[in-house]
């Protein structure tokens, strides 16, 4: 088991560094104009999972971004994702 | 230290490239067939593409001295057109023969849709008649949950499928348990943005054990990075992993799982 202190020593510069770009990415959306779209909705729901206490948090930030069907669908019309699903927010 | 790069897209980077894998000690590389980044136009652009996975891509390797192996698949982000795939799965028979082919690969799902999970079943179907080894790509981003478990549903509903023969890749947290619990490996792509960076790797190897598991690059001509597995061995010793767990990961699991086919050779035999 590691321990915790070495994994800060390790890793808070670069944690704190990439919230920090999170903030601004947020101040940068918010400064800009226009309609947002389900992708910044998925991503303000998947932030709160990082204050939850449970582990796992990884995993749930990458669900609350995934397509939760089962079936697959009747056709491919693109090759993209973009990383968010666009039925998950009505 | 030593390394296997088990999925590289060599045939989209440089010769420098080349040159800076083996000089980070890498020991073979093996070369799934993908996507182009545009829709070939008919089978023969497949027949030249399989031309260059198995004649000029393992002479260019040579060059450095490295091993060069592939697999052969119409890869699913061109699936849609099941003539097209067909096609392409009648001229994969011959290409079989080649020194340097383990199986069939990286089939598997892309949008998830219903023309995707027919030519897939038609890949097994290729690869189990063929006693090959089989190697699956699982869908980016959004799409990666739902295309990783409609994946294990087709391989575990076909009796003849031998999980510890098939690698289910590009695993993350949300796929990596439901892989592993079902007997297959599964592969961690290591990726700027859209899959696992090296730590987050790390952490999948603490959590959920390093027996089935590798890691790769899966650089190709998009956002990779070739040096990606000797980049995360660096990682490894930040942490404090010994050489011999270091060397498990990037070498000997790649060589248990490859070297099921006979034409993989241990680098220390060559």
């Amino acid at each position: 088991m590691d321990n915790r202190k070495n994994i800060l020593d390790l890793y808070f510069l670069d944690a704190r560094s990439r919230l920090i770009d999170i903030a601004a990415f947020m101040d940068r959306v918010d400064r800009a104009e226009g309609e947002l779209d389900f992708r910044y909705d998925q991503f303000v729901e998947a932030l709160k999972e990082l204050s939850e206490t449970e582990p796992n948090r990884a995993e749930k930030v990458l669900l609350a971004f995934s397509d939760p069907t089962h079936d697959p669908i009747p056709k491919a019309t693109t090759k993209a994702a973009c990383g968010a699903w666009p039925g998950n927010i009505n | 230290m030593r390394y296997i790069e088990p999925h590289g897209h060599m045939v989209s980077r440089t010769t420098d490239d080349y040159k800076s894998m083996v000089m980070s000690g890498c020991q073979a590389v093996c070369e799934p067939a993908f996507w182009a980044g545009f829709d070939r136009s008919s089978p023969q652009g497949f027949y030249d593409y399989f031309c260059q996975l198995t004649q000029h891509e393992p002479r260019r390797a040579a060059l450095f001295g490295l091993p060069h192996y592939t697999w052969l698949c119409i890869n699913p982000k061109e699936s849609e057109d099941v003539k097209l795939a067909e096609e392409v799965l009648s001229i994969i028979p011959e290409f079989m023969q080649c020194s340097n082919v383990l199986g069939i690969g990286e089939i598997g799902l892309n949008k998830n849709s219903k023309n995707e999970v027919l030519v897939l079943e038609k890949h097994i179907d290729l690869a189990v008649n063929n006693d090959q080894l089989i190697l699956v790509h699982t869908p980016h981003l959004e799409d990666k949950r739902k295309g990783t478990q409609l994946i294990l549903d087709i391989l575990k509903a076909d009796s003849r499928i031998k999980p510890e023969r098939c690698i289910i890749d590009h695993v993350e947290e949300h796929t990596v348990k439901m892989v592993l619990d079902d007997g297959f490996w599964a592969g961690m792509t290591l990726y700027p943005e859209t899959k696992c960076t090296s730590n987050r790797a790390i952490d999948i190897l603490e959590v959920f054990g390093h027996e089935r598991i590798w890691m790769n690059s899966a650089c190709d001509w998009g956002a990779s990075v070739p040096l990606a597995v000797p980049q995360a061995m660096l990682e490894m010793k930040r942490r404090g992993k010994d050489p011999q767990y270091i060397d498990k990961i990037v070498y000997q699991n790649p060589i248990d799982f490859m070297a099921q086919s006979p034409r993989f050779l241990k680098p220390e035999d060559l």
